[in-house]
């Protein structure tokens, strides 16, 4: 047995699925917030439309800073911003910002506990054909590890413009990776966000998948066709992969047994680390992580790519079919 | 502006060398720590918060305040001092720096210790976090208050500076004031020898800045620079204080050695036998 949660689209694994970037969904989102609190700044160095800020720009010129080509400057006024009482969102591409500007997230943003909002695009090697370079892959890992920083990675659109409202509403500092690509909308306004809390969107027995971000979708492809082999897949959606909802995982995990982890990023320190970290100290089952491993992406199709490093519902399908020994 | 002193010149001087006083005092106890950044800037530090900020040591969140931030965090002990001797907190607490479980912690944190706008150690960062909010404050339409922010020399090295140098020359910041601690010294040597930062002037200038030179450890002049820097309307000014490295200390003064040398307490005792010795003597080499 297994079954879908209702407040998803139907058109799951069917080509008449919606596709939109999910960067889309958070300048939206940023409008939003926009309107709902005076208080929210965007700062973006020099990627405006490319990270979706100019909708805020637009509608609040006066509230949108153009910083340059310069990510540390980006963080650190935004830090000063914030000790002002602004919310600020700072964007830029998770290759520089957090990629280049660590040290200031840590010192400004973290030890100074000030809830600036970090937005880093075009991560995953999925950004496609510019290559390594801009394939940001260890965002994940560099802000799990900040005390005090919130990380989230939203499945789709809809869920990135949910998460940035959210974000305008936290004290705290946070992080929020972003794909370029084009993927599946596949949540619905009904569909609960909050931030910490990760959501079943697929019951099931024999295994559970506990995916992030975009790859959230492919896992729920591999469960529909993983019902088809008789083999019952529990999906959770981790949009907040730190602070990471340990219960809801070790729940699953104590049922099925078996965990596969799936994300577009290094497992490294990623959520394959993450939760690798809580079932040897809870609840020690079978586990494979499905990611980046150890490697840097190339120049290539994002759907080229995304198979070169197993990143498919394909993947994730076979790699249950090991876990649960029904080959 | 002819602004009111509530203190005299003499009485300035006074509180400056009482700070280099306790500055030593509280290195002595904590055993480490760096001596001749905050000796050098005891003056700078005076001029600030008995005069140039308006400040409320018992609401340090008082909404009207101007914001100052220390950029080169590691002068920590002159900052401490200095919120001590306004009123921020008792001065015997300065005898806890940088030891376990005390708000002065080894470099400035922000969510420790009220009266501290920002976290700083790590150089480079501070002029960016000013400016960010100087830029708040003028979106706020609060133009009466001002954010100055002091900056080491050797600091400059660090690109992020300069990246906030363009951002405030661009948005032509006027309610933001740097003032460069130019003490020709850092960790490795001289200045012009690590990494040379002449012509200092010029590069600000290019920069969009209005540039002031005085005499730091000559707190009238430190004190009528900031009046002049609130008074230029159409972009941010940068103060370069000429100060003296160890400055009241004979044997620390101009040596690169003690910009971080604080391991033996011995050397702390025998500076303060030498600040007392000397009480009254040095007023400024640049007079």
């Amino acid at each position: 047995m297994s079954s879908s949660a209702p407040y998803l689209s139907d058109e799951i694994g069917t080509s008449d699925i919606e596709l939109e970037p999910n960067r889309k969904g958070f300048g939206r989102g940023l409008k939003a917030a926009g309107v709902a609190h005076k208080n929210v700044v965007a700062l973006c160095a020099d990627l405006t439309e490319s990270t979706q800020m100019h909708m805020f720009r637009d509608e609040f010129p006066d509230r949108f800073i153009e910083v340059g080509i310069a990510e540390q400057n980006l963080v650190t006024l935004s830090s000063g911003m914030a000790a002002m009482g602004k919310i600020p969102f700072c964007a830029s591409y998770a290759a520089f910002n957090p990629g280049r500007c660590w040290e200031q997230i840590r010192t400004t943003v973290c030890l100074s506990n000030q809830p600036v909002k970090i937005i880093g695009a075009h991560a995953g090697v999925s950004v496609g054909p510019d290559g390594a370079t801009h394939q940001m892959l260890e965002d994940i890992a560099l802000m799990r590890v900040l005390p005090n920083m919130v990380v989230i990675a939203p499945c789709d659109s809809q869920e990135a413009e949910k998460a940035t409202v959210a974000m305008s509403e936290d004290s705290r500092p946070n992080y929020m990776r972003l794909a370029r690509e084009k993927t599946a909308v596949f949540t619905t306004e009904n569909t609960p966000f909050e931030i910490g809390k990760a959501q079943v969107f697929h019951e099931g027995s024999d295994v559970t998948i506990v995916a992030t971000g975009t790859m959230t979708y492919q896992a729920m492809v591999a469960a529909q066709s993983l019902n088809k082999d008789g083999i019952s897949a529990e999906v959770i959606h981790c949009a907040t992969i730190k602070p990471l909802d340990e219960a809801t995982i070790l729940k699953s995990a104590r049922k099925t047994g078996r965990v596969i982890t799936v994300e577009e990023a290094q497992i490294a320190g990623g959520l394959g680390g993450a939760v690798a970290e809580i079932l040897s100290e809870h609840h020690p089952v079978p586990l494979k992580r499905i990611g980046i491993k150890d490697h840097f992406g190339e120049s290539g199709s994002p759907d080229e790519l995304l198979r070169a490093f197993g990143l498919t519902h394909t993947h994730i399908a076979m790699t249950a079919h090991t876990i649960t020994k029904k080959v | 502006m002819v602004k009111k002193r509530s203190y005299t010149i003499a009485q300035l001087n006074k509180i400056a060398q009482d700070i280099r006083k306790d500055i030593l005092t509280a290195l002595e106890h904590a055993g480490s720590g760096h001596s001749a950044g905050p000796l050098g800037m005891a003056d700078v530090f005076t001029a600030l918060y008995f005069d140039i900020l308006k400040h409320d040591p018992k609401k340090p969140d008082w909404s009207e305040r101007d914001l100052f931030v220390l950029s080169n965090g590691h002068i920590a002990p002159v900052l401490y001092t200095a919120l001590a001797h306004a009123g921020y907190f008792d001065k015997k607490e300065l005898l806890t720096l940088r030891k376990f479980g005390s708000r002065l912690q080894g470099h400035p944190e922000r969510t420790k210790l009220p009266g501290l706008e920002t976290t700083s150690g790590p150089l480079g960062s501070g002029l960016s976090q000013a400016a960010g909010m100087a830029y708040a404050l003028r979106m706020d339409g609060e133009t009466h208050r001002w954010v100055y922010c002091a900056m080491g020399d050797g600091e400059l090295n660090e690109g992020n500076i300069w990246e906030a140098v363009m951002f405030a020359g661009k948005y032509k910041l006027n309610n933001l004031i740097g003032i460069i601690d130019r003490n020709n010294i850092q960790i490795d040597g001289a200045t012009e020898d690590v990494m040379p930062l002449e012509d200092l002037k010029g590069k600000w200038e290019s920069f969009g800045w209005h540039v002031l030179e005085v005499d730091g450890n000559n707190i009238e002049s430190v004190i009528d620079a900031a009046s002049m820097a609130r008074a230029i309307t159409n972009q941010p000014t940068v103060i370069i204080a000429h100060t003296v490295p160890g400055k009241g200390v004979d044997f620390m003064e101009y040596d690169y050695r003690w910009h971080g040398y604080g391991s033996s307490p011995g050397d702390y005792k025998k500076a303060l036998a030498r600040l007392r010795t000397l009480d009254g003597i040095i007023r400024s080499e640049h007079e």
